[in-house]
């Protein structure tokens, strides 16, 4: 056996970002002793602890670089997506703030948890080994686990947090037995090894292999819920704090796409023809079954849960292209959904009030009377995420169905804009509630100051990257 | 080194039964509890056949692996026991069917 040896030098300029969150996420439970009931302070701190991550994330150079025997990755992806993260994350908090003041969840390991599952999701962003991916994926999930069950006394939210639990470690399962499988097929845990291994020896018809990607599909399938996987999605994002929703909806997916673009893109695209058509159709069930379910949901919660199944339909597009082109666009895609869906959100948490959340679709009608501004923020929101020019959700979707087109994937780019013509249907819903009906009732919306400011940056985001997309798809360029 | 008689195959085998246990009591028992047993069979059977690629196959990596799998689990479970435990004090059963106040 070969002896285990100790890495020659550990790289901690490399490691950068996540040494820096996690002081500050351990450093925010510590302060919380202090802090009170007044949770300003460590909120301030935790925004602070993510600028500086982002930061840091540039501290090595050049790239890309490599650490801990080559199974952490500093690259030009995984910086993009560190800057994505710290963004949701800043953005969640902003969020969470006036939430948490209203509903009166007054701990602070809310703050340290939203943190350490952001070093979960950059740990996932940069890993080239499949034990590093294990254990990036595991920090997100237990992270969410909690923050989705984060409402203690109420019951829905209990057994929303009990849903992904149980569903979450039953995925964790299968992602892990493909995980043994490919290291048995290929001997080694390491994405590069692999790569070589599948390269030289020609493993394509090895049955193990075959087996453990199937089952790595099935896993981190799960973990960005393409259907059939995709189950606890909508109960979940129902069930869960609003703002949490709207975190674990662009955060961890963005990490699980880029652990799925690193496997499968980047490691064994020569294996393509064995996962392409099963990845093909992962993709265009998540796209029908996202968009056909979201028509008939009631919940705006919901209805968002199933556009975002969607969208992880044409996110997967991005992966089975391969192409490096593909690999922008995924980044570019999860910055402009970033900003949207967290707008979008901070709408939706606006809406609300204690005790009454005005989570149906019906609370809407009349919005527009009563506050024109919301109603035209939400009606940017959604467009742009139904993809309509001149808003970012458009050039997104432009740029990534580009590149597989330019790979030669002409029917899943038929599909895939045909759906976001679907998709139109239920966005527009909305919208002819809020333009078109008679107000129900009084809308009692406190203006709260935070969240108020995730929606400016969010309708700024989404309008900008609409109009002017040049100068942030250059840096997503991946050389 | 110790080159057992029982080859490869036996233990694959006998990881992938438990692991179709698991799946198996996931899917068909209701008590919150036994399913949460049959997820870390699951992860078990896992670790078997870790182990036994390692040994098998003289490679190293599995052992560390299987001893993160390890760890995960033990955090797993003690965030699993929390939430069943929440929400134990707000609703007085262990039934997976009786939580139905989100449409599945």
């Amino acid at each position: 056996m070969e002896p285990i040896l100790a890495p020659k030098s550990i790289d901690l300029i490399a490691l950068a970002p996540v040494l820096v969150l996690s002081v500050f996420a351990m450093g925010v439970l510590v302060l919380d002793l202090w802090a009170g009931k007044n949770k300003t302070l460590i909120m301030f701190v935790s925004l602070v602890g993510l600028l500086m991550t982002a930061i840091s994330a540039f501290a090595k150079n050049p790239i890309p670089a490599f650490a801990f025997t080559d199974s952490y990755i500093v690259d030009h992806l995984s910086i993009f997506f560190t800057c994505i993260f710290t963004l949701s994350s800043a953005m969640a908090i902003l969020l969470s703030s006036d939430y948490n003041e209203r509903e009166e969840i007054k701990v602070g390991e809310y703050y340290a948890l939203i943190l350490l599952c952001t070093v979960g999701m950059i740990v996932l962003a940069s890993s080239t080994d499949m034990i590093m991916i294990f254990l990036g994926i595991e920090i997100v999930s237990i992270c969410l686990y909690v923050l989705a069950g984060f409402k203690r006394d109420d019951p829905v939210s209990n057994e929303a947090a009990l849903k992904y639990f149980l569903l979450g470690a039953f995925a964790t399962g299968f992602l892990l037995y493909g995980m043994t499988l490919v290291y048995g097929s290929t001997g080694s845990t390491n994405l590069f090894k692999i790569a070589e291994f599948v390269k030289t020896q020609g493993a394509q018809s090895n049955p193990l292999l075959l087996m453990g990607i199937v089952l790595l599909i099935i896993g981190l399938g799960f973990k960005v819920a393409a259907v059939p996987f995709h189950m606890w999605a909508p109960d979940v994002y129902q069930g869960s704090p609003t703002p949490v929703t709207a975190f674990m909806s662009v955060g961890p997916k963005a990490a699980a796409f880029a652990a799925f673009f690193r496997v499968f893109a980047e490691t064994i695209p020569e294996m393509a023809p064995a996962w392409e058509m099963l990845l093909c159709s992962v993709a265009v069930l998540s796209m029908f079954v996202g968009n056909l379910g979201a028509i008939m949901q009631t919940n705006i919660k919901r209805m968002l849960a199933f556009s975002s199944i969607s969208h992880a339909g044409y996110l997967l597009i991005a992966v089975i292209a391969k192409s490096s082109l593909a690999g922008s666009g995924l980044l570019f895609y999860m910055l402009t959904y970033t900003f949207t869906t967290f707008g979008a959100f901070g709408i939706i948490i606006l809406l609300g009030r204690k005790g009454q959340e005005n989570l149906e679709i019906e609370n809407y009608s009349g919005l527009a009377y009563k506050h024109p501004i919301l109603a035209i923020s939400m009606t940017v929101f959604l467009l742009s995420l139904g993809g309509l020019p001149p808003f970012a959700g458009f050039v997104a979707k432009f740029y990534l169905f580009s590149a597989a087109m330019e790979e030669g994937f002409v029917a899943l780019v038929i599909i895939a804009v045909l759906n976001s013509a679907i998709s139109f249907y239920y966005y527009l819903k909305v919208v002819v509630f809020m333009y078109m009906k008679e107000p129900a009732g009084e809308f009692q919306i406190s203006l709260a100051p935070m969240t108020l400011f995730v929606i400016i940056i969010g309708i700024i985001g989404t309008i900008d990257l609409g109009i002017f997309p040049d100068s942030i798809i250059a840096l997503t360029n991946i050389p | 080194m110790f080159e057992g008689t029982v080859p490869l195959a036996h233990y694959l085998t006998l990881s992938a039964v438990l692991f179709v246990i698991g799946i198996a009591g996931v899917l068909v028992r209701r008590n919150v509890i036994v399913v949460f047993m049959s997820i870390e069979i699951m992860l078990n059977a896992v670790n078997i056949s870790l182990i036994a690629f390692d040994h098998y196959l003289n490679l190293s990596n599995g052992q560390i692996f299987s001893f993160m799998v390890m760890c995960v689990a033990a955090a797993e479970v003690s965030v699993g026991l929390a939430i069943i435990i929440a929400l134990h004090r707000n609703k007085p059963t262990v039934n997976l069917d009786e939580f139905n106040l989100l449409k599945w």
